[in-house]
């Protein structure tokens, strides 16, 4: 299968080895990456802050740049949601049929990365090693927006050496929520301790989850603790694999 | 009045415009149930007694001397009872108070109040009086503080919908209806339950088997 | 003079402080945090239970929404409809075109009656409108006879949530209030059903001898002239069959065409409100009748904004919203700021874009913000109002209004920044090399302006030198 990664420009300025995760354990389950260089910014927090028109504009870029694309991933539930949902809505308040299509052409074959692995190839077990206490947080985005159910989880469950710990909670939002952490500075940090209390409750060494950007906010929490816990994106605990050098 | 009626439709119709017409309302939920009488009355039990309703069974011919008995054990004398309210209903030996037009200080004064219903709901546990016929005016079930209210087998239907189509003609004729679930409840304080605020703090129900 | 536009009489809808400023004091408040926590949590909980024995419950909800949305449609008609059938049912029709001119109605209805005193049953839409400072104005007491309303009521307070108003407040809270405002209250103890008791007895006498009373309504139903409430206390039932006078006041919003909506209704409401199978009391009457009741009905059709919300496309499921407070039980912020944060009658999610379409202020236009769009109320909602789509929809309308502010400027230049790839690019490397002042041992731990917020609380790792397009270019080579 051809596969066009769709990498979300958080993951690509911020977390480069998500994506180099995500690649690597395409290109070893004998699958063809390719990366359109074109692609920059889906526009998921322009439409969610309220900049609809700015988001419109972003979202016929990404239109442009994957139309052609046959199957593409993205290892960010927000991102994938944005694409599923917002466009086909954008596109419609634009009145302009052809783009509606197009949108929702883009929609039905733009899949999240554990979402992929599972519901589409069919895989649980990717090879992959990872000897660490690791707890799972299910991002909205994940549960809501895409219904992703257990897929992560089953992969984590066939992670060899792999000491999976449910996370109490699970289902409750880590407060985040994009421009929403600083607006609502102080709400979303009474979520974020929360969802820190959960976490250090688990005894974990890692949380994991399918989304950086709840991983940013709750890594930034875990950090100030001074715990040494911290957060790892499912795809590259997926790219471990024994004798790798696995943070 | 007519000026406001003729402003808001105005403004309901610009805010409508020339909008499609929304598709069919789909009601693809459970409209009947498929509960036979001896599954019925289990259900209407166990949901009914879920409210800590005192829930008790019995024959036709057994339903004056069951009402005897509970009334006894609660230590009730003089009940209010609604007109129409079938004969083999009324227990003897106690001070039965018909309804005619019975004052508010009288309603509050007596032991309890006994009545028929309309229709009870196994899925929920719940009765439903049109106050038609043995289940007399609203106030009636609601000053006393004790309520036995006798359900035959037949009125039982298994879902809320079932419920709701057997009361349509009565709704149609006007009359008020009264959905009852347990005794009045509240749980305003931390969330903990408290029953008997205003309407009957005791609700005791006699289930008809073969009525 | 009545208006095109909502006017409220009383602090029912009056967000007076930007949702972060009131929220960062309920924050603060460890007592309400807990005492909402254990509440929402218990709820959740119960409700969860409630719809996991429905196996049709999705379809359900599907019909609920179904049902609003036709009713809502076909507005002008449904209330045409109402009017006549519950005029011939014996009842009185009045149209208000905002909350000031309901507000008179039933001040000129009970001044006809020369009414001292009404007894209240526990209406949102009249909080709204401000309905008792208004007849207290006219010199008429409004008696509110939910438990939870008299606890607010005597506390002086305001609500903290749509189904239990007083969950912000403890037994030892409501003792004290009590034993202040009630009588024979000498010997009161924290216990629950002592403070039940002592209401019951207060209100007891109430309900005996005031001779009017004002309600909200559940649903009305157009092609009876039925109205509908539903209730736990028994305090509804009294106020709808004791009194000579009733008056109930609903939004334009609650009518259903037909009788058999309410099998939908009768089935999603209470699961989803106490989450119990059925609430204790659901009251249904049409008019007057003989020998029954209160001999004369009053209903009150009130727009109050609700049309301005119907016109607007985008939002207008807003008006599905049947009232059960999931949402609220549902939502993280609302776990932890409660109800009074958000400065109106509406709190939580239903309140985040409920209020800001009733009131036009600067403050009440933040409330959509007062989210992180994590979708958890849209999942509950009974009547499936999509409302993380409708906050970004009015977090569009307050950004619009606003007009060019550094936010929206901002916003600008980075869409342009990523509507080029080569400017993307740079950017990127911009923030690598512009980040050094920030970074003390390898992470951002405060950062300036209007991103201090993140770092109040959290550090923040630093760009790392290669982004991921780089080291694909590099590994292409």
């Amino acid at each position: 299968m051809k596969i066009s990664l769709f990498i979300g420009c958080f993951n690509d300025t911020l977390f480069p080895d998500t994506g180099r995760a995500v690649v690597e354990v395409l290109e070893r389950l004998g699958h063809a990456v390719d990366f359109p260089l074109a692609q920059t910014c889906c526009g998921q927090m322009h439409n969610n802050s309220g900049y609809g028109a700015d988001a419109t504009a972003l979202m016929r870029r990404h239109l442009d740049v994957f139309d052609g694309a046959e199957t593409v991933v993205c290892p960010s539930s927000s991102c994938v949601v944005t694409v599923r949902q917002a466009y086909p809505r954008l596109a419609a308040a634009t009145g302009d049929a052809a783009l509606l299509d197009r949108a929702r052409a883009l929609a039905g074959r733009t899949f999240e990365f554990a979402e992929f692995l599972v519901k589409k190839l069919g895989l649980e077990d990717v090879g992959a090693y990872y000897p660490h206490r690791v707890t799972y947080h299910s991002t909205c985005n994940s549960l809501r927006g895409l219904g992703l159910g257990d897929a992560a989880l089953k992969l984590l469950r066939g992670v060899r050496g792999l000491d999976l710990v449910e996370l109490p909670g699970a289902e409750q939002c880590c407060g985040f929520g994009g421009t929403f952490a600083v607006k609502n500075a102080e709400t979303s940090i009474a979520m974020l301790t929360d969802k820190l209390a959960a976490i250090r409750g688990t005894g974990a060494e890692v949380c994991t989850a399918v989304d950086n950007s709840c991983l940013m906010h709750i890594a930034g929490g875990l950090s100030r603790e001074r715990s040494g816990r911290r957060t790892l994106h499912l795809a590259e605990i997926l790219n471990s694999v024994e004798g790798s050098m696995a943070s | 009045m007519s000026a406001a009626r003729d402003a808001i439709l105005g403004r309901i119709r610009a805010a409508l415009g020339d909008a499609p017409a929304e598709a069919p309302v789909p009601r693809s939920f459970r409209r009947a149930g498929t509960a036979d009488r001896a599954a019925l009355i289990a259900g209407f039990a166990e949901k009914a007694s879920a409210y800590r309703v005192r829930v008790e069974l019995c024959g036709a011919a057994e339903v004056a001397a069951t009402a005897a008995r509970l009334l006894g054990e609660r230590g009730h004398v003089r009940l209010a009872v609604p007109a129409g309210l079938p004969a083999g209903f009324a227990p003897e030996g106690f001070d039965l108070v018909p309804d005619e037009g019975l004052d508010r200080a009288t309603l509050s004064a007596v032991d309890g109040v006994i009545t028929a219903c309309a229709c009870a709901i196994a899925q929920t546990g719940t009765i439903v009086l049109d106050h038609g016929a043995g289940q007399g005016r609203r106030a009636l079930t609601l000053l006393p503080d004790y309520h036995l209210c006798i359900v035959e087998a037949g009125r039982i239907v298994d879902l809320v919908p079932e419920a709701v189509a057997r009361m349509e003609p009565a709704v149609k004729a006007g009359r008020p209806l009264t959905f009852i679930s347990g005794p009045s409840a509240t749980s305003d304080i931390e969330l903990s339950r408290v029953e008997g605020v205003h309407g009957p703090r005791t609700l005791d129900v006699i289930v008809v088997r073969d009525a | 003079m009545s208006t095109d536009t909502p006017v409220h009489e009383g602090p029912g809808i009056l967000v007076e402080r930007p949702f972060p400023a009131a929220a960062r004091d309920a924050l603060k408040d460890a007592q309400l945090r807990r005492n909402i926590g254990k509440a929402t949590t218990t709820i959740r909980a119960k409700r969860r239970n409630a719809v996991a024995e429905m196996p049709d419950w999705e379809a359900l909800r599907d019909a609920g929404y179904a049902i609003k949305r036709d009713a809502l449609r076909r507005l002008d008609e449904n209330l045409l409809k109402l009017d006549a059938s519950v005029t011939a049912a014996g009842g009185t029709v009045h149209w208000a075109r905002d909350g000031a001119e309901a507000n008179r109605i039933v001040g000129d209805i009970l001044a006809g009656h020369g009414a001292e005193e009404v007894l209240k049953i526990k209406s949102l839409t009249t909080d709204e409108t401000g309905l008792n400072g208004a007849l207290e104005a006219r010199g008429i007491d409004a008696i509110e006879t939910d438990l939870a309303e008299v606890i607010v009521q005597k506390g002086g307070d305001r609500s903290s949530h749509i189904l239990v108003p007083a969950i912000h407040r403890n037994r030892a809270e409501i003792r004290a209030i009590f034993k202040r405002e009630l009588p024979d209250t000498d010997d009161l103890t924290d216990d629950p059903k002592a403070l039940t008791a002592a209401a019951r007895r207060y209100l007891r006498e109430k309900f005996m001898t005031v001779p009017c009373a004002v309600s909200g309504a559940n649903f009305a139903v157009a092609e009876t002239g039925s109205v509908a409430i539903f209730e736990s206390e028994g305090n509804g039932r009294m106020c709808l069959t004791l009194p000579r006078v009733l008056i109930t006041v609903m939004g334009i919003e609650k009518v259903v065409p037909r009788w058999d909506d309410m099998a939908a209704f009768l089935q999603l409401l209470p699961r989803s409100s106490t989450a119990e199978r059925m609430n204790p009391y659901n009251s249904v009457w049409s008019g007057t009748r003989a020998g029954e009741g209160p001999e004369e009905f009053h209903l009150v059709l009130l727009d109050n904004g609700r049309t301005a919300v119907l016109a607007d496309e985008a939002a207008r499921d807003t008006l599905n919203c049947i009232r059960c407070s999931a949402c609220l039980n549902i939502c993280p912020v609302y776990e932890r700021t409660g109800g009074r944060a958000y400065g109106s009658t509406y709190p939580g999610p239903i309140g985040a874009i409920l209020t800001p379409q009733l009131d036009p202020s600067a403050e009440a236009a933040t409330l959509p913000f007062a989210s992180s769009l994590c979708g958890a109320c849209y999942e509950v909602c009974p009547v499936k109002i999509d409302i993380p789509r409708i906050l970004v929809h009015l977090r569009s309308k307050a950004n619009a209004a606003k007009g060019t502010t550094g936010e929206a400027l901002a916003m600008a230049a980075m869409a342009r920044v990523f509507g080029s790839e080569r400017l993307y690019a740079l950017a990127q490397r911009a923030v690598a090399v512009g980040q050094r002042p920030f970074v003390r041992d390898g992470q951002i731990r405060a950062l300036p302006g209007p991103l201090a917020g993140w770092t109040a609380m959290r550090d923040l790792a630093p760009v790392p030198k290669q982004s991921f397009r780089g080291w694909w270019a590099e590994r292409k080579r």
